[in-house]
């Protein structure tokens, strides 16, 4: 081992786990789950000077492969934010709290496609795929997972046995992508994300041809786990609401091709949570 | 094929030098292309060997798991550099069957749909299931299927001996294609510019060979009735085989001159005997009787009558068979006469006796006498010759022309040479030279040449007459043999 080597090596031990621990501590430790576009870093990067320049405190985006790994981290408050999905907010209304709701395309609310290869051109409803191999999301997704099985079971089928074959892909971006190579006959995505996409890489979207379009749901919430100061709250609160009021915002909203986010009311969350109850009863 | 086998050599050597590059790049490049071809599959079988084992292990968990979009995106990896269908080292499709040889997933699911049995979408795959359900080590095999376009590496999923599935990798052999063309078009740029430089150097050394083969050919071609002469033969000087070729054809040219040069000396001279012959013969004929003429003639004017008329009659025919009588002499040279042998003086005498002519005419005469001894020649026949030769030498020169005459003992031999720088004599003159009544002088009976052969011959020697431009020459070489005198 030569001497630069050495130095490089020593540098690197120094920089990783003690000093992060105690960056760690001090910065406000955000969990972000694919309900949004999550892969990209340099909007991340961006985001993340933005908050950190409102709130005056480091801020630390965590990701995680699926919605159950940031809820979990969120429970056990390795967490002190998240941007979640309805559905499982719902489940665990009672340990989080509401602190802003995206708003996209004028209201704060979104919905599920359904949505086949746009080679497909049968396909008219849900029904017709009976037998074929579908995608969802993620099982703790509203759009992805939760509404076409609801769906399913209000059109008296089980949706369990309705799909030769289901499988998850983990983001609503990779049902585009899987539905899209024809690797699934059919597919639930979220309709902000399908929007996004149609916008940024419409040559994915291009692929897919939407059947059904759901009723509008509660937005993905961005909640607060229990015990997080009023202070913290506000203070992160106001950062996410006022990003439509500030021009570094609504670049970052733009890219978001969000148009911003309210504070919200629980009560649009109440379809979910009738879905959930529903589905819940059946089984 | 008949037409390529009767061309020159001239077009024969550059044309095989050609196919024998042809042939030559053919044979590299087809050997280059076969080394490449097994060079590109030891490649794959390496690469995707090993891309096999760590895709069969990644596989584990998603197949474990039943997750085919994990799967997908892991048997998509490959696929990310782009620029695929350049590179024939990477996989065309990849497929990854489950325990009961369903797609679990497929690059392509348009052709192999999750759960599909692939074979109904590809009959590779009924000849590829053999292979597959054999091979039980973790191993990568490649299966070639007869009259497939695909090469497929077949590696197992295997987790703690427990068979999950399949990996199927297909590469298309057609991605081999391009990089056979690209070796197949260098070779032939290769071979083009081999040929541009070989072509022109085959084609003057072609000439260089076969042009000495041309001209003997050629100077073969000419040979007919007339033999062509040394200096129209172009014969390519060299000790090689065309060389001895050359000189050999040289020789037998030679040969053929010299035989036909012979064959038309015997015929002359068969021919002069034979004249000789008959002119000797006729005239002993009429000799005799023209003897009897005169003599009664003669005895008419001695004892006949004073008749004007029969007188001047007689007188004319008297005068004609003098004149007969002259030229049948003439005729019969007869070598026989009895004479002293030939000295120094009687050929001086011969230069006195023509120096009238001579000086007539101007030209210059070159005597030469170089004979101080009595030869044992007879003298009267010897005179004869010279006087003969010489007249007509004056009589051919050019006024104040030259007449040059040369007479010496050469070993057992009188040899005379009489030239002159007259009017050459042509070919076809020569052969009739000594032939009586040939010349077609105005003056003279035309006898002068034929008696002088015929005294020649009767003396055992030679007459041998040459004419070139400015130089007409008459050599007589005489025999000096004691049977002679």
């Amino acid at each position: 081992m030569d001497r630069r080597t050495f130095l490089a090596l020593a540098a690197a031990v120094s920089a990783s786990p003690l000093c992060a621990q105690a960056q760690t501590n001090a910065a406000v430790r955000i969990g972000l789950s694919p309900v949004f576009l999550d892969d990209q870093l340099s909007f991340l990067n961006d985001w993340r000077d933005y908050l950190q320049g409102r709130i005056g405190r480091a801020v630390r985006f965590v990701q995680r492969g699926s919605y159950r790994e940031i809820m979990d981290m969120l429970l056990e408050q390795k967490l002190d934010f998240a941007w979640i999905c309805g559905y499982p907010y719902v489940r665990h209304k009672a340990k989080l709290r509401l602190m802003a709701v995206p708003v996209s395309d004028g209201r704060p609310q979104y919905r599920s496609y359904l949505i086949v290869p746009a080679s497909d051109r049968q396909t008219g409803s849900i029904l017709d795929l009976r037998g074929k191999v579908f995608a969802y999301s993620d099982p703790d997704s509203n759009s992805g997972f939760l509404y076409p099985r609801y769906a399913l079971m209000q059109l008296k089928e089980n949706p369990d046995r309705f799909f030769a074959k289901t499988f998850f892909t983990w983001a609503h971006r990779k049902i585009v992508e899987a539905v899209g190579s024809n690797l699934a006959q059919g597919g639930a995505v979220d309709s902000y994300v399908w929007e996004t996409l149609q916008i940024y890489h419409p040559e994915l979207t291009v692929r897919t041809r939407i059947v059904e379009k759901s009723p509008y749901f509660g937005h993905t919430p961005v909640v607060a786990r229990e015990g997080v100061t009023r202070t913290e709250f506000d203070s992160m609160q106001e950062a996410l609401l006022g990003m439509s009021q500030s021009i570094a915002g609504q670049d970052l909203l733009k890219r978001l091709n969000l148009d911003g986010f309210v504070s919200g009311e629980d009560s649009l969350f109440d379809g979910i949570a009738r879905m959930m109850r529903a589905l819940n009863g059946r089984s | 094929m008949l037409r390529l086998h009767d061309l020159s050599f001239r077009y024969k050597i550059p044309l095989r030098g050609s196919v024998l590059v042809l042939i030559t790049a053919l044979m590299v490049t087809a050997s280059l292309i076969f080394r490449e071809y097994d060079e590109l599959r030891q490649d794959l079988a390496t690469t995707s060997g090993h891309l096999g084992r760590v895709l069969a292990n990644t596989l584990v968990a998603p197949l474990v798991h039943d997750d085919p979009w994990r799967a997908y995106e892991i048997i998509n990896s490959p696929f990310h550099g782009g620029a695929q269908a350049a590179n024939p080292q990477t996989a065309s499709m990849v497929m990854v069957l489950d325990a009961n040889q369903r797609v679990f997933v497929a690059t392509d699911p348009n052709q192999y749909p999750m759960l599909s049995d692939p074979a109904r979408a590809n009959s590779d795959f009924y000849e590829l299931w053999q292979a597959v359900a054999k091979s039980s080590e973790p191993d990568t095999r490649a299966v070639e299927v007869k009259g497939s376009e695909t090469i497929y590496m077949v590696t197992p999923v295997i987790s703690d001996g427990y068979r999950l599935g399949t990996l199927i990798m297909g590469y298309s052999k057609n991605a081999f294609l391009p990089r056979f063309f690209g070796i197949a078009k260098r070779a032939g740029l290769i071979t083009v510019a081999v040929l541009l430089l070989l072509l022109p150097a085959s084609w003057y050394w072609a000439q260089r060979f076969a042009k000495p083969l041309v001209d003997l050919s050629q100077s073969m071609g000419r040979i007919g009735v007339e033999i062509p002469a040394e200096a129209e033969i172009k014969i390519y000087e060299s000790k090689d085989e065309i060389g001895q070729l050359g000189a050999a054809f040289k020789g037998m040219l030679q040969g053929l001159r010299d035989k036909q040069a012979l064959e038309r000396e015997v015929m002359v001279s068969e021919r002069l005997a034979a004249v000789g012959r008959l002119a000797s013969g006729v005239a002993h004929e009429i000799n005799n009787p023209l003897g009897g003429m005169l003599n009664a003639i003669s005895t008419y004017r001695r004892h006949g009558n004073d008749d004007p008329l029969a007188a001047r009659t007689l007188s004319l025919v008297e005068r004609g068979l003098v004149q007969i009588k002259d030229t049948v002499s003439a005729l019969l040279v007869e070598s026989k006469v009895q004479s002293h042998f030939l000295t120094r003086q009687d050929i001086e005498d011969t230069h006195t006796l023509v120096q009238t002519d001579a000086n007539r005419k101007q030209v210059r005469f070159d005597w030469r006498n170089g004979i101080d001894e009595t030869l044992p020649l007879p003298s009267t026949l010897v005179r004869q010759v010279l006087i003969n030769l010489m007249l007509n030498a004056i009589q051919a020169a050019p006024t104040e022309g030259a007449v040059a005459c040369t007479v010496e003992r050469s070993g057992q031999a009188l040899r005379v040479q009489v030239g002159n720088n007259g009017d050459y004599i042509p070919q076809e003159r020569m052969e009739h030279l000594f032939e009586p009544f040939s010349s077609q002088r105005e003056d003279g009976h035309g006898l002068g040449l034929w008696v002088t052969y015929q005294i020649v011959h009767q003396l055992g020697g030679d007459i041998v007459a040459e004419s070139v431009p400015d130089e007409t020459r008459f050599t007589v070489t005489l025999p000096l043999t004691e049977a002679a005198a």
